[in-house]
């Protein structure tokens, strides 16, 4: 397009606006560069200037979201970024799932003697590739975002240089994730050839203004098909999800926490991006789609999820169980679709994924407390008796636990309520129903962990799991979050609802 | 009086003061075993004295809802915290203000460890609040936290403090609840969203206004009056979801036992009344056939699966199967008398059978076993213990003058008028509840006393202390039912004219048959 133009003019920049992407990629830098040229740094000190950039990032974000609810929404640097509450939500998620496996992390690597700025930078960047997914109002860069997230998500998964099991999660990510990428951007290339342009507002533009001819619809339905494909692996909804399991048990338990969080969030909010803000005018062609992918999530992750014996594994299977949960939001979303009163669908996504993503990161942080103390077995076994030699981390993940099973009274619930509320005010009955059936099947796989918790006893020999103070923090605040939002969500409510005035 | 002129919120310290009780006992350390005790005792005590202040200010001869808390929860979801009380819930309120107290002083969780009583407190401590809140709750999405929330504190001590084959039991329980709680879920929202855009006009979950306002579509009414249906019927539990019950009954501590059976299992039959009838009048008498059916179905199977149990336990746990029968029974025949009756039945099945687990503990504590082969002859050495346990039995069989004569009658008098078959099927059920009762009691009771049950022990002061208040309510019920039924009987005429009102259902009047409040004198 530039070159077609006769003089070129630099887009603005608006910098402060910008500030959350700057933080987190100044952070990564900074522990890139200053890091190889300095001597290692003492305890822990990579960790919090990784928890403090993305603290930084979040806080930036907040601001923006005050500019924007005073000035309303825009679109940045030419209208390739959105400037909009749904990409400062996403930035917000990210920034505090980042903040939350930092501190996870820390102890991690310190007790193993691995200490150092490379897997810390890469969070970083994997962050910022999420949040650039989740504000991107055009296709290519959305499609930058998400590899500056999948490459570095390859190179975490593989980060364990000591387990095999984590160069194979590693390898089959990095081969899988690829392919999904290639899917997605010939779904981009061929939207392109039938709209004439990868910028979202464009786009939507070009449905408004031209005549469809026969060839640009298949085109986009082609697109649409491809880009499907590519968001589902990334969300890992079934049938694209086969890698999860494997990938969510080889990794190192912290990187499993971030792919459960920033890596969902980043992906289902370039799903919504693609599907619900740049192709609402094909909103009945890819729905059933979503459907469909939301169904089989749903029922395989729970049903799956049941029948293992590796923590990990289930929770793996259990985050795709959400994924499901997710999608029933999206397809809510699908109903109305770029019209005025778009319905809930797009806010109760945004908060799934908060809430979601704490949870999971507090989940996965206790996981890595277990399986530091037994040599890395994250099997239900491991867990035996956990209650009587560390009654609080006990109750910790109690509370996620039941949280992730949607009781009430914890954010887990608000989060599942917000999903079904959009359903069911769309009318989307069937699939509500099977959201919860689905969710009572999952509820078994999470009191099968509470059994080997709190009713089974472990084996005498068991030491008391260490719980360093970064991680307790970590798993303090997310389990205080839970339960906060469990009891008090009206503010977040309140502001997920304008998440469905975006940039275009 | 009413409550507008009441400045102090019981109804929410109601549910408030259980959950400060379990907060400081898990705040409490570990080595003071017998500061829990004290701080659980306190709370529930406490919780008891003000549910009986408000049955003793609750105004009996308003049909409405009193002591009306309402605040602002959740704005965007139209969901507020609002608690009332009307003359169909007071009585299930008193009962576990009641109950409580008794089941957390009474019953030591048979475990030789005092450490592992902080969580026991804290977790009857919990129940209590939860049970409490479902049966104040006037905002269908407040009813629904409260109705899951209990699920919690259950699993964990039927799984933490029961038997052998607990674990499973209580997961079975947990499972079969939460499966009609998806259905109650996804059925709550639709009725909020259909409701405001039919009669009420903007998204709330508060019970009255929808029931009053919204004008429901029969087949849509159906739809959504069957996913509140089928929590409620897991909950009941009416055949052929009771599966879960005597896993769950027998399996669970004795504490557990009473207060499932006492109060957990009316949430059931509670909420088809207030989220059933109440709600979706035209889908209960649309389907009632199928309750009714269902229900005399239970009865005559609970009673039939009780005579066959070798287990005690599990013979008091068939026997509530059959009871509950009669409870639903009253509700889906629809006259005045029988919901009355079927009200009345709730507390007196919470009594009698709360009762009946407490000796069954008292048993198990003194012989470590349930099985009726094994006990013989305790009435010739615990004579008094046999004469509690004769009255709680009677009470449960429905010997007049005993509390559980009045429901019985009253159910049946009230369900003859409008659904006479099924009664005649029914009444069939009281005569087998005789017999399996009487039978256990003459295998367990009577001859001679063989070598292990020589030294069963005379009832102890402690356990006549708690038994004392039961025995009492059983006797003072069955005697003067009076101030119980003048009080629930405004509510129940308001729901039957509601539900005429809305159907043009016209509910048989007696003309024989004097009113009840007149036949208690």
């Amino acid at each position: 397009m530039l070159a077609q133009d006769d003089f070129f003019l630099a887009p603005g920049i608006e910098w402060f606006h910008l500030g959350p992407v700057i933080a987190l990629v100044s952070g990564a830098l900074v522990l890139l560069v200053v890091g190889a040229l300095t001597p290692r740094w003492p305890r822990g000190l990579y960790a919090y200037v990784t928890a403090l950039t993305a603290a930084v990032a979040g806080g930036l974000a907040v601001f923006n979201w005050n500019d924007i609810t005073d000035d309303g929404v825009s679109t940045l640097v030419g209208g390739a970024l959105a400037f909009d509450t749904f990409a400062q939500m996403i930035t917000i998620t990210v920034c505090a799932a980042t903040l939350l496996v930092a501190l996870v992390t820390d102890d991690e690597l310190r007790r193993a003697g691995k200490d150092g700025p490379e897997v810390y930078a890469l969070f970083l960047i994997a962050a910022t590739g999420a949040v650039v997914m989740g504000s991107a109002n055009d296709l290519i860069l959305l499609f930058l975002g998400l590899e500056t997230l999948s490459l570095a998500l390859y190179v975490l998964a593989a980060s364990d240089r000591e387990r095999p099991t984590s160069q194979e999660a590693g390898i089959k990510y990095f081969v899988l994730g690829g392919f999904a990428s290639a899917f997605f951007l010939y779904g981009i290339a061929l939207i392109y050839g039938g709209t004439q342009s990868t910028n979202i507002g464009e786009i939507i533009g070009s449905f408004q203004t031209s005549v469809l001819l026969d060839g640009k619809d298949t085109l986009v339905l082609a697109g649409i098909a491809l880009l499907i494909v590519g968001l589902g692996f990334k969300v890992a909804a079934v049938p694209f999800h086969m890698w999860t399991p494997d990938v969510y048990q080889g990794a190192p338990t912290n990187v499993t926490a971030f792919m459960a969080s920033v890596g969902k969030a980043g992906a289902f909010a370039a799903m919504l991006r693609v599907l619900v803000i740049a192709l609402p005018f094909h909103r009945d062609d890819w729905r059933p789609a979503i459907w469909v992918l939301a169904v089989l999530s749903l029922v395989i992750g729970s049903v799956l999820a049941v029948v293992q014996t590796d923590v990990k594994r289930m929770l793996a299977y259990s985050s795709i169980s959400h994924a499901g949960f997710i999608l029933v939001g999206v397809e809510a979303a699908g109903h109305n679709a770029g019209e005025l009163a778009p319905g809930d669908g797009m806010p109760s996504v945004l908060t799934y994924l908060l809430l979601y993503s704490v949870l999971t990161v507090g989940s996965f942080a206790v996981v890595s407390l277990v399986a530091r103390n037994n040599g890395g077995d994250t099997s239900l076994d491991a867990f035996k008796g956990l209650a009587q030699r560390r009654p609080t981390i006990a109750l910790a993940l109690t509370v996620f636990l039941l949280a992730q099973a949607g009781v009430p009274l914890t954010s887990g619930f608000i989060a599942k309520w917000g999903v079904i509320q959009a359903a069911v005010e769309e009318e989307s009955y069937a699939i509500a129903i099977i959201a919860m059936v689905a969710a009572v099947v999952a509820a078994f796989l999470y009191l099968r962990i509470m059994v080997s918790t709190w009713l089974e006893t472990g084996a005498e020999s068991t030491e008391r799991e260490a719980v360093p103070f970064s991680t307790g923090v970590a798993v303090f605040s997310a389990a205080a979050f839970t339960l906060l939002i469990g009891v008090w969500p009206g503010w977040l409510l309140d502001a997920a609802e304008s998440v469905t005035t975006y940039a275009k | 009086m009413n409550g507008e002129a009441l400045d102090f919120p019981i109804l929410s310290m109601l549910v408030f003061m259980p959950v400060a009780g379990a907060v400081i006992i898990t705040l409490l350390s570990k080595r003071r075993p017998e500061y829990m005790k004290l701080v659980a005792a306190v709370s529930s005590v406490a919780t008891g004295a003000m549910s009986i202040w408000l049955t003793a200010e609750f105004n009996g001869h308003e049909s409405g809802f009193q002591f009306v808390s309402k605040h602002s929860w959740i704005e965007q979801w139209g969901i507020s915290w609002h608690l009332g009380v009307d003359g169909i819930s007071l009585f299930l309120i008193l009962l576990t203000g009641v109950l409580f107290p008794l089941a957390i002083l009474g019953i030591d969780p048979h475990n030789d460890d005092p450490a592992k009583n902080k969580p026991y407190l804290a977790w009857l401590l919990l129940l209590e609040a939860g049970v409490m809140g479902s049966f104040m709750s006037l905002d269908l999405f407040l009813f629904f936290v409260f109705f899951e929330i209990v699920l919690v504190p259950m699993y964990f001590l039927i799984g933490g403090w029961g038997y052998e084959g607990r674990v499973q039991a209580a997961t079975k329980f947990f499972l079969y609840t939460m499966i009609g709680s998806a259905f109650m879920l996804v059925s709550i929202m639709a009725t909020v969203f259909i409701a405001s855009r039919n009669g009420v006009g903007h998204v709330t979950f508060d019970l009255v206004e929808i029931a009053e306002h919204a004008e429901f579509a029969a087949s849509t009414g159906r739809w959504l009056f069957f996913g509140f249906a089928v929590a409620f019927a897991v909950k009941v539990p009416i055949f052929p979801l009771h599966t879960w019950l005597p896993d769950a009954h027998t399996q669970a501590p004795t504490a557990g036992s009473v207060v499932l059976a006492g109060v957990m299992l009316k949430l059931g039959t509670y909420g088809l009344l207030r989220f059933g009838l109440y709600l979706f009048p035209e889908a209960s008498l649309w389907s009632r056939h199928l309750w009714l059916s269902l229900a005399v179905i239970g009865i005559i199977y609970g009673a039939i699966a009780a005579t066959m149990q070798k287990d005690l336990k599990r013979l008091v746990a068939y026997s509530s199967v059959a009871h509950l029968g009669f409870i639903v029974l009253g509700i889906f025949a629809v006259t005045s008398q029988s919901i009355t009756g079927a009200v009345m039945q709730m507390v007196n099945h919470g009594v009698s059978t709360g009762a009946l687990f407490l000796l069954v503990g008292m048993i198990y504590e003194r012989r470590h076993t349930r099985q009726i082969a094994d006990l013989k002859g305790i009435q010739s050495v615990a004579p008094i213990f046999a004469a509690a346990f004769m009255i709680v039995m009677l009470s449960s069989i429905g010997v007049p003058g005993l509390n559980g004569f009045v429901g019985e009658y009253l159910i049946l008098i009230g369900s003859f008028m409008s659904a006479r078959w099924y009664v005649v099927v029914a009444s069939t059920g009281v005569i087998l509840a005789a017999l399996y009762l009487l039978w256990a009691y003459q295998r367990v009771f009577h001859g001679e006393p063989d070598e292990a049950n020589k030294t069963f022990a005379e009832l102890k002061l402690k356990e006549a202390a708690v038994l004392l208040p039961f025995i009492a309510v059983i006797v003072f019920a069955g005697v003067y039912p009076k101030p119980i039924l003048e009080r629930i009987e405004p509510a129940v005429d308001a729901l039957i004219t509601h539900v005429e009102d809305k159907t043009g259902y016209e509910s048989p009047q007696p003309a024989a048959v004097a009113t009840i409040s007149e036949e208690g004198e």
